[in-house]
């Protein structure tokens, strides 16, 4: 694995059961993501874009073929190795945020620092941090159902990003928003990824996202179509 | 780092975990108040039966057996000396026993008739009640079971049958000079009670006596003159002989307490962790590992019963004690029926039941939490996240 890449997959394939037979959610997928890539993984529902990002965030294994994800083998690594992975040097973000409820904006962004075992003061300093950017300062003490939707996703931002981890993986993270706070949220990650580093996968059929990717790789039926390079991506140059 | 996300989730649930911990803080209470009861009636009885009945222990007649009536005939003599000074320092009293027929309104009972010391304190019995003047008539003493099955009260007479010393048939007349409210059948039903030296007399057996009950903690005498020595757990080996053979149904009853217990906290506790299954796919996203989300959630259910009993000794604490005091009021008199138990049941709650009840809901509640969340964890963290049950 090239020490630029930081998620390199060859001739993966994923099958689920069903009924008696398989169902073949992705076949033959080659890719490479580099570090700091803004990439969307684009394509109609069925088209395997979810299964491929759950793949590479280590939810779900592969059928066949080779998953290399920051240095790490997904296919032959244990369910802890793989927990350690998204724990450490991960994020997720949720189409429906995926919020603990009980939990207020500060707890549910310090959680990811409290499994890695961040002293509290520490913690306390990076989750005002994360809360900053994602521009929640003010709701710190709010419970996720005292927040509007983009709150919400903005909060869950913040909780993908308090520890800097270095891959980001967004599944259809504008789908629950409206237009405005679609931008919103999408400038914000497009800050991050270029303050920051951190390298974006997301996955999506929304077009006010793809405007902002800098490299969008078509999917359609479980294969790769299309991989295109956006040299200047109509929106990310717009902030 | 488990025990503050589990804190955490507690508190942060709320009425969700104070309903699950009320639910099993009413099994804890429920389990604990009716356990009580039971061996409050149990300890009831053995109590009962040693204030109006057994005392310390006592001595009996060699040829006494209290389940053969043919065997009074023959079981009197003049107790040994070293009883009869345990008698004169009032430490023990003798109690003559014979067969007996009552004529009550033309009906004939068979009884056991008792001669007992008029002046002995030792058992709970009103014998003093028997010094009452009556006229000539032999004093008599019974219990409110005898009296209403014989239909007799406070005044009556009627005539009484024995055979005595000379194996002759005699016959006097008696009156009731006292009715007594006890709870021990067995010094009421089928018995009649009169002064020791008017048996004596009838009899013909003076100074003689059946069997010699005495005080709490006197010392075994040396000189018996083959006069048995009965402890009190001889004694009592009928009753305990009930307890134990009772003693498969409490323990069925508990099961029972425990399975509906058992029935609450689960739907209570499956309830809660199904429907947080997307939220332990979100734990598994952000990288807590299978092991430590069960740990979470079965550290969690424990809490839950930490949290159940503590509110069990706040809320129930008051109840139990009061209870424990004064007594729970029983609308029917079991006497009746043949059992000794108290008009105010008085439960008894021990250390053991306590501490008993807390383990096994404690571990019914950490099982519980144990195998569903331990289920959602086994998923894939991608179903879990979609909220999907297998």
């Amino acid at each position: 694995m090239s020490n630029n890449n930081i998620v390199e997959i060859q001739e993966l394939i994923k099958q689920f059961p069903v009924g008696g037979g398989f169902f073949t959610a992705l076949k033959d997928i080659n890719l490479k993501i580099e570090i700091g890539e803004f990439t969307g993984l684009v394509g109609p529902s069925g088209s395997g874009k979810t299964t491929l990002l759950n793949i590479i965030g280590g939810l779900d294994s592969p059928t066949q073929g080779n998953v290399n994800v920051l240095g790490i083998d997904l296919g032959s690594s244990s369910h802890n190795k793989r927990a350690t992975l998204r724990k450490t040097k991960m994020g997720f973000i949720f189409q429906s945020y995926n919020l603990l409820p009980v939990y207020s904006v500060f707890e549910n962004v310090e959680l990811p620092l409290i499994l890695n075992k961040v002293n509290s003061n520490e913690r306390k300093k990076l989750v005002e941090q994360a809360v900053e950017w994602v521009g929640l300062t003010n709701k710190l003490k709010s419970r996720p159902n005292m927040l509007s939707g983009g709150e919400c996703q903005r909060t869950a931002i913040a909780r993908a990003i308090v520890h800097k981890p270095a891959l980001i993986l967004a599944d259809e993270p504008t789908a629950n928003l409206d237009a405005e706070n679609s931008h919103q949220i999408m400038k914000i990650m497009v800050c991050l990824n270029q303050e920051l580093n951190t390298s974006f996968v997301f996955a999506t059929h929304d077009e006010k996202i793809m405007a902002y990717l800098r490299r969008i790789i078509h999917l359609e039926d479980g294969q790769i179509v299309k991989d295109e390079q956006i040299k200047n991506p109509e929106m990310g140059e717009k902030r | 780092m488990l025990f503050n996300l589990a804190m955490k989730n507690l508190i942060g649930a709320g009425m969700r975990t104070w309903l699950n911990v009320f639910v099993t803080a009413v099994s804890f209470f429920m389990i604990i108040f009716i356990s009580g009861m039971y061996d409050g009636m149990r300890s009831h009885a053995k109590q009962v039966t040693i204030d109006t009945e057994v005392a310390g222990g006592a001595y009996w007649h060699p040829k006494y057996d209290p389940l053969d009536p043919f065997s009074y005939e023959d079981a009197h003599g003049i107790p040994p000396k070293e009883i009869r000074d345990l008698i004169k320092n009032e430490k023990a009293f003798s109690i003559l026993v014979s067969q007996a027929s009552i004529y009550p309104n033309g009906r004939m009972i068979p009884v056991i008739m008792k001669g007992i010391e008029s002046t002995q304190s030792i058992i709970n019995l009103p014998t003093q009640s028997l010094m009452k003047e009556a006229d000539g008539l032999i004093p008599v003493l019974m219990g409110s079971s005898m009296a209403n099955y014989t239909k007799l009260k406070v005044g009556d007479t009627f005539a009484i049958r024995w055979l005595d010393a000379n194996r002759t048939y005699d016959a006097d007349e008696g009156v009731i000079v006292y009715i007594m409210e006890t709870e021990n059948f067995k010094v009421d039903m089928g018995t009649i009670w009169i002064p020791l030296a008017r048996a004596q007399t009838m009899l013909d057996m003076k100074n003689e006596a059946t069997y010699i009950t005495f005080a709490k903690n006197i010392s075994t005498v040396q000189e018996n003159e083959n006069w048995i020595y009965r402890d009190v757990n001889y004694l009592m080996r009928d009753m305990e002989a009930m307890i134990a053979a009772d003693e498969p149904n409490a323990r069925i009853m508990y099961a029972i307490l425990l399975a509906l217990a058992g029935m609450g906290i689960f739907n209570s506790q499956i309830l809660s962790i199904f429907r947080r299954r997307k939220e332990i796919g979100t734990l598994m996203a952000i990288g807590m590992t299978r092991s430590r989300v069960v740990g979470l959630f079965t550290l969690e259910g424990g809490m839950n019963a930490l949290f159940a009993l503590i509110m069990t000794l706040i809320l129930g604490g008051p109840v139990f004690i009061y209870f424990a005091t004064y007594g729970i009021p029983l609308p029917i008199d079991y006497t009746e029926m043949g059992l000794i138990m108290a008009k105010r049941l008085i439960p008894v709650y021990t250390m053991g039941l306590f501490v008993s009840t807390t383990l096994f809901i404690s571990f019914v509640v950490l099982v519980l939490s144990y195998l569903p969340s331990r289920r959602i964890a086994k998923m894939k963290p991608t179903d879990a996240l979609r909220g999907k049950v297998n």
